[in-house]
C-alpha cells in the first residue's frame, strides 16, 4: 500500500501527461511560440482554429528539439496534427500572423500530450477491467469527444456571431454617413450652380445667348 | 504507523499534483509585455490557473529554476469588461475564479519586474496551465474525501462531464439567441435605411428643382 503511494509520487513528479488548450490574440505582424518538454514515444496531438480576424487564417509550424520541421502550413483556418515524439526534448510550435498588415487574429489551440492521467491510484494493475468499468471508460471517451465537438462548434459560432455584430455596426454607421453625404452633396450642387450664375451681372447676356 | 505513512504520502502526492505546472506548456514574455488569454465559458464554471516563472540568467546562459522577488500581476475581466480579479502573485502562483455571467473572460498576465538590471535583454519563461470546468476536479482527492470505490469515482466523473456538457448547451442557446437578435436588428436597420434613403433622395431632388426654378425666375433667365 505504501509502495503504491510512493510509486504514484514518483510517477507524478515525472509524469508527462498534460493537455493545454488556450485562446489568445495574435496581433498583426506578430508571432507567438509555445514550448513543451516531451519524452520519447509519447503520442501528441496539436489542434488549432482561428476564431476571429481577417480571412480567418494563420501560419502554423511545429518543430522537434533538433529544429526539424514536423508540420508546416501557411494560411490555414483549422487543422489537427498527430505525431509521436521521436526523441526527448523541447518541442516548439509557433503561430504567425506576419503576413497580415492590420488584422488581429484570435487563435485557439489544443495541445494534448500523452493520454489522460489515470483516475484512480492503482489503475496500473494487471487484472482486466470489469464490464461495468470498461463501459464507464467508453462512455468517458465518448463524452470527451462530445466536449471536443462542442468546443469547435462554439468557436465556429463565435466566428459567425462576430461577423454579424460587425455587419450590424457597419450598417448603422454607413446609413448615417450616407444620409449626411447625400445632404451635403445636394446642397453644394445647388450652391455651386448658383455661383455660376450670380456673380457677374454683365455676363447675363452671354449666358442668355 | 502504516496509516501515518499513507496519510503523509497522500499529502505528498497531492502536493506534487498541485505543483504540476513544471511539466506544462511554456512561452516567453518580454519585460513589460502583457499576455492575455481568452476563456469563453458558461456561468457558474470554475477556472483554475497555475503558472511558474523562470528568469533568464545572462551569466549562466540558461534559465534559473526560480527567482524570489519576481512577481506576476494577474488581471481577470468578465464579459462586461469588469475586473473580477486583479492581484499580484509571486514567481509561482495559482489563481482561481468562478464565472457569474456566461461569455468571454479575459485572463491577463504581466510581470512587475523589480530586478530591472537583470532584465537587460530580458526574457522571462512562463509555464502556464489553465483548467476549466470539470478538469478542475481533483479525482484522487475526491475519492479520498468521500471514500468512493473505483466504480463510484468513475460514475462521479461521468456525472461531472455530463453536467459540463449541459452547461455548455445552455450557453449555446443563450448565444444563439443573441446572434438571432443581432441579425434581426441588422435586417430592421437595412429595411428602414432603404426607405429613409429613398425618401431623402426624393425630397432633396424636389427641393433642388424648386430652388433652382425660383432662382432662375428671379434672375429672369427662365
Amino acid at each position: 500500500m505504501l509502495a503504491w503511494f510512493l510509486l504514484l509520487c514518483v510517477q507524478l513528479m515525472f509524469s508527462w501527461i498534460c493537455a493545454s488548450e488556450l485562446t489568445f490574440e495574435l496581433p498583426d505582424n506578430a508571432k507567438q511560440c509555445f514550448y513543451e518538454d516531451i519524452i520519447i514515444g509519447t503520442k501528441c496531438t496539436l489542434e488549432f482554429q482561428v476564431v476571429t480576424g481577417g480571412h480567418y487564417d494563420v501560419d502554423c509550424r511545429l518543430e522537434d528539439p533538433d529544429g526539424m520541421v514536423l508540420y508546416k502550413e501557411m494560411k490555414k483556418q483549422y487543422d489537427s496534427f498527430t505525431f509521436t515524439a521521436s526523441r526527448n526534448g523541447t518541442f516548439k510550435f509557433c503561430f504567425s500572423n506576419e503576413f497580415s498588415t492590420f488584422t488581429h487574429k484570435t487563435v485557439y489551440f489544443d495541445f494534448q500530450v500523452g493520454d489522460d492521467p489515470p483516475l484512480f491510484p492503482n489503475e496500473n494493475r494487471v487484472t482486466a477491467l470489469t464490464q461495468m468499468e470498461s463501459a464507464c471508460v467508453s462512455i468517458h471517451e465518448a463524452l470527451k469527444s462530445v466536449i471536443d465537438y462542442q468546443t469547435h462548434f462554439r468557436l465556429r459560432e463565435a466566428q459567425g456571431r462576430s461577423r454579424a455584430e460587425d455587419l450590424n455596426t457597419r450598417v448603422a454607421f454607413w446609413s448615417i454617413g450616407e444620409a449626411f453625404i447625400l445632404l451635403v452633396v445636394s446642397i453644394s450642387q445647388v450652391l455651386l450652380l448658383r455661383s455660376f450664375f450670380s456673380d457677374k451681372k454683365t455676363t447675363t447676356t452671354r449666358v442668355g445667348s | 504507523m502504516e496509516m501515518k505513512a499513507v496519510v503523509s504520502s497522500t499529502g505528498l502526492m497531492l502536493l506534487f499534483a498541485w505543483l504540476s505546472p513544471s511539466q506544462a506548456l511554456y512561452f516567453h514574455i518580454g519585460e513589460t509585455e502583457k499576455k492575455c488569454f481568452i476563456e469563453e465559458i458558461p456561468d457558474e464554471t470554475m477556472v483554475i490557473g497555475r503558472y511558474r516563472t523562470q528568469l533568464w540568467d545572462k551569466q549562466a546562459g540558461s534559465f534559473l529554476p526560480s527567482t524570489p522577488g519576481l512577481g506576476m500581476h494577474v488581471e481577470i475581466k468578465d464579459p462586461d469588461a469588469k475586473i473580477i480579479l486583479s492581484r499580484q502573485y509571486g514567481s509561482d502562483g495559482r489563481f482561481t475564479f468562478t464565472s457569474h455571467t456566461p461569455g468571454e473572460h479575459q485572463i491577463c498576465l504581466h510581470s512587475n519586474s523589480t530586478k530591472m538590471a537583470l532584465f537587460a535583454g530580458g526574457k522571462l519563461r512562463v509555464h502556464l496551465d489553465i483548467q476549466v470546468g470539470e478538469h478542475t476536479n481533483n479525482y484522487p482527492e475526491i475519492a479520498a474525501k468521500d471514500k468512493l470505490t473505483e466504480l463510484q469515482l468513475r460514475a462521479r466523473q461521468l456525472l461531472d462531464q455530463v453536467e459540463q456538457i449541459q452547461k455548455e448547451q445552455n450557453y449555446q442557446r443563450y448565444r444563439e439567441e443573441r446572434f438571432r437578435m443581432t441579425s434581426e436588428s441588422t435586417n430592421q436597420r437595412v429595411l428602414w435605411w432603404s426607405i429613409a434613403q429613398t425618401f431623402i433622395l426624393i425630397i432633396t431632388g424636389i427641393w433642388q428643382m424648386r430652388h433652382l426654378k425660383s432662382f432662375f425666375e428671379a434672375k429672369k433667365l427662365v
